[in-house]
């Protein structure tokens, strides 16, 4: 195994695919020439040539709406939002037109694209540019959504999500494009499947669920606790939100006993939401102490460095989550 | 391989020669002094984005000094104006006040909006500044509402709003054109024509050339002006702002000009060569002023001394804004829904 950077392994995964199937195309602005404002399709352009890697003018609706006409007849298309927030003025293409297009059709016409780019604060990029989008796509039927954590999950999803068959939301994390990671040499296949949560950190005091960047303060966190209070807690990065793991939850919290969902975006109808609802309906014996979740209080993410760490539910929050719900342990 | 820009310079319509104004010297000497103030603002947030005090993304309209100080001079002070993210220009010329904008790209307590909307959102609307904005092409149809509610309400505000000649390719954009035409709306349609949407030169992802041809489809008053001469820019903006408040409607104008930093704070510019960039020096806006200027008999020392007189103003605003505090933690939380 080498390390790369995530931005690294998403490269080679969209180059590889391109290489496999020549079917599959990258389609958003900047992408060509210049690489993708984040750098992430570098040096494809040179490889692929412009039919297969496509800078467009900034006409989000119509690029995704033709990606979509593309993948009905049978190409795959691989969208880049330049920020996920975009996905906004292309909503109609995206949630009335791909997401509902198999169903409407009776099963007649699939839509095999993937539509990818970063979201999140941390960068002081403002309301504008930073919101997590997870829980938005996951609420229509038919898109199926993923946000990796690490450049393996991240290289193993993509690969998965290009080989799908339905639109795939592939979420990026603007912090998470430099961190680095184990994986397997170019070339070698890697495959992650879709709908598999993966167990990042075991322990017995409580399960805390996450995804994308939060999923790496909340390691920091466990291993914080760990250190300082003797809590151990066991991390799951769910990888996929749409479809959503519940198994690999519920065989931690039979385990632990205590769940604490965390994420970026607002708790408020967020997938936390989700995770909890799920366990009181479906296996709330599991459950030692009442379950929980964690997010960004309801507001859009301001530019002033103090008041987006104000805002972020990371490290310090996220300890201070834990120990509330474990105060006896902790004592 | 670094496109030419020789090949989307202005073409020479007829139909969009404009008359420059021959302004006082006395009143270009006053734009000269706004034009040099927002260019001395924005180097200085660009050092200060280099030392790691600003983050996010940061755009600034060096080169772009003519449109916003031109327009300002042509307008009345209440008309309402929206604009993108590339809008410090447009805001200092209209009477922001440089401590509080840069304090607001710093994310201190004393900006104009806490801190909490930072560079790509400028406003103040008791100077009509009704907003900068983060997604492309979003403001102009807000600039047409604000046309229409002053036409409902009989104000004789007009709405002008700025743009790049990258958002011609959203389809808001052509809905709102459509509609301020048919409904002869009061507002003025300001491309900003700086040649590049991020690292695309305009030429490679349009389909027609002059971009103010777009309007005429429309029916639109649009003509296609030097956006680095201020005399023009005051002249253009005039005329619209006339047949706008005579009930004749909308008028489109695509200023060519040219954007002498990077995209944003940090661009490295390996889409474009130092000496493309060096050659629109000699025609960008403050060079173009200086010279008339000079022409027309000012003297060198009144310009140096102005110079020196902004330098010490931005020195003096900078240190107010890394002086102010923080926003209080609190203010994260309020301004979520309106009282
Ligand atoms: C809807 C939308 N898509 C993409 C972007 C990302 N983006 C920001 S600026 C920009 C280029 C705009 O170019 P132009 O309109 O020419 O304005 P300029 O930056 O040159 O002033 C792009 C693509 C955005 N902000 N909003
Ligand atoms: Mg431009």
């Amino acid at each position: 195994m080498r390390t790369t950077t995530f931005i690294q392994a998403i490269n080679e995964a969209l180059k590889e695919e391109m290489r496999r199937d020549e079917s599959v195309f990258l389609i958003g602005e900047d992408v060509g020439r210049y690489g993708g404002l984040f750098r992430v399709t570098r040096n494809l352009f040179e490889e692929f040539g412009e039919d297969r890697v496509i800078d467009t003018p900034i006409s989000e609706q119509g690029f995704m709406g033709m990606a979509t006409g593309a993948a009905i007849v049978g190409m795959r298309p691989i969208v880049e939002l330049m920020y996920m927030d975009f996905f906004l003025v292309c909503a109609d293409q995206i949630f009335n037109q791909a997401a509902k297009m198999h169903y409407m059709t009776g099963g007649l016409v699939n839509v095999p694209m993937v539509i990818r780019g970063q979201h999140g604060g941390g960068k002081r990029y403002g309301s504008q540019h930073s919101q997590c989008v997870e829980s938005a796509f996951a609420q229509w039927p038919g898109i199926k959504v993923l946000a990796p954590s690490t450049p393996y999950d991240a290289k193993g999803l993509l690969v998965s999500a290009i080989r799908d068959n339905n639109p795939v939301v592939f979420i990026e994390h603007k912090m998470l494009y430099f961190t680095r990671g184990e994986l397997p040499e170019a070339g070698e296949e890697l495959i992650v499947p879709i709908g598999k949560a993966d167990v990042k950190r075991e322990g017995k005091d409580l399960t805390l669920v996450s995804f994308s960047y939060t999923l790496l303060e909340a390691l920091e966190a466990a291993e914080e606790l760990q250190a300082e209070y003797g809590i151990d807690v066991e991390v799951v990065d769910l990888r996929s939100i749409v479809p959503l793991d519940t198994e690999t939850i519920y065989t931690s919290v039979e385990k632990t006993g205590r769940l604490l969902a965390v994420h970026e975006s607002q708790s408020n109808c967020g997938i936390g939401s989700e995770i909890v609802a799920r366990i009181y309906e479906e296996a709330p014996h599991l459950l030692k102490a009442p379950a929980r979740r964690l997010g960004m209080a309801p507001a859009s993410l301001p530019v002033s460095q103090k008041l987006e760490e104000e805002l972020l539910p990371w490290k310090k929050n996220i300890k201070a989550a834990v120990l509330e719900m474990l105060q006896p342990v902790a004592a | 391989m670094p496109i030419s820009v020789e090949a989307d310079i202005l073409s020479s319509r007829a139909d969009t020669v404009i008359e420059p104004a021959v302004l006082s010297n006395e009143t270009l000497t006053k734009m000269y002094r706004d034009m040099v103030l927002i260019r001395r603002v924005e180097e200085s947030l660009l050092e200060l984005a280099e030392s790691g005090k600003i983050g996010g993304a940061m755009h600034t309209a060096i080169g772009h000094e003519g449109t916003a100080v031109g327009m300002a001079a042509a307008l009345q002070p209440d008309d309402y104006l929206t604009c993108t993210y590339r809008g410090h220009h447009h805001s200092l010329a209209r009477g922001m006040d440089p401590k509080r904008a840069i304090a607001e790209v710093l994310g201190k307590a004393d900006g104009f909006a806490k801190g909490k909307g930072g560079s790509m959102h400028f406003l103040d609307p008791s100077l009509g500044l009704m907003g900068a904005n983060g997604i492309v092409g979003a403001q102009v149809p807000h600039a047409a509402g604000m046309a229409l509610a002053s036409k409902i309400r009989g104000e004789g505000r007009i709405a002008i709003t700025f743009f790049g000649d990258g958002a011609l390719y959203q389809g808001v954009m052509h809905e709102t054109f459509n509609m301020s035409q048919r409904w002869l709306l009061p507002i003025i349609f300001y491309c900003e024509n700086n040649r590049y949407s991020e690292m695309t030169p305009i030429g490679r992802t349009s389909s027609v050339r002059d971009i103010y041809m777009f309007a005429r489809a429309y029916g639109m008053h649009s003509l296609q002006i030097d956006a680095n001469d201020v005399e023009v820019v005051y002249a253009a903006v005039t005329q619209a702002a006339e047949r706008a408040r005579a009930g004749d409607g909308p008028t489109f104008i695509e200023g060519i000009t040219y954007r002498l930093a990077g995209h944003m704070a940090g661009d490295l510019e390996t889409y474009r060569s130092p000496d493309e960039i060096e050659a629109q020096r000699a025609h960008e806006p403050l060079v173009v002023l200086q010279r008339r200027l000079l022409d027309r008999g000012a003297d060198e020392k009144t310009l140096a001394e102005i110079r020196a007189e902004v330098e010490a103003e931005v020195a003096e605003a900078v240190e107010f804004a890394q002086n102010s505090p923080w926003p209080h933690p609190a203010e994260t939380y309020t301004d979520v829904f309106a009282l």
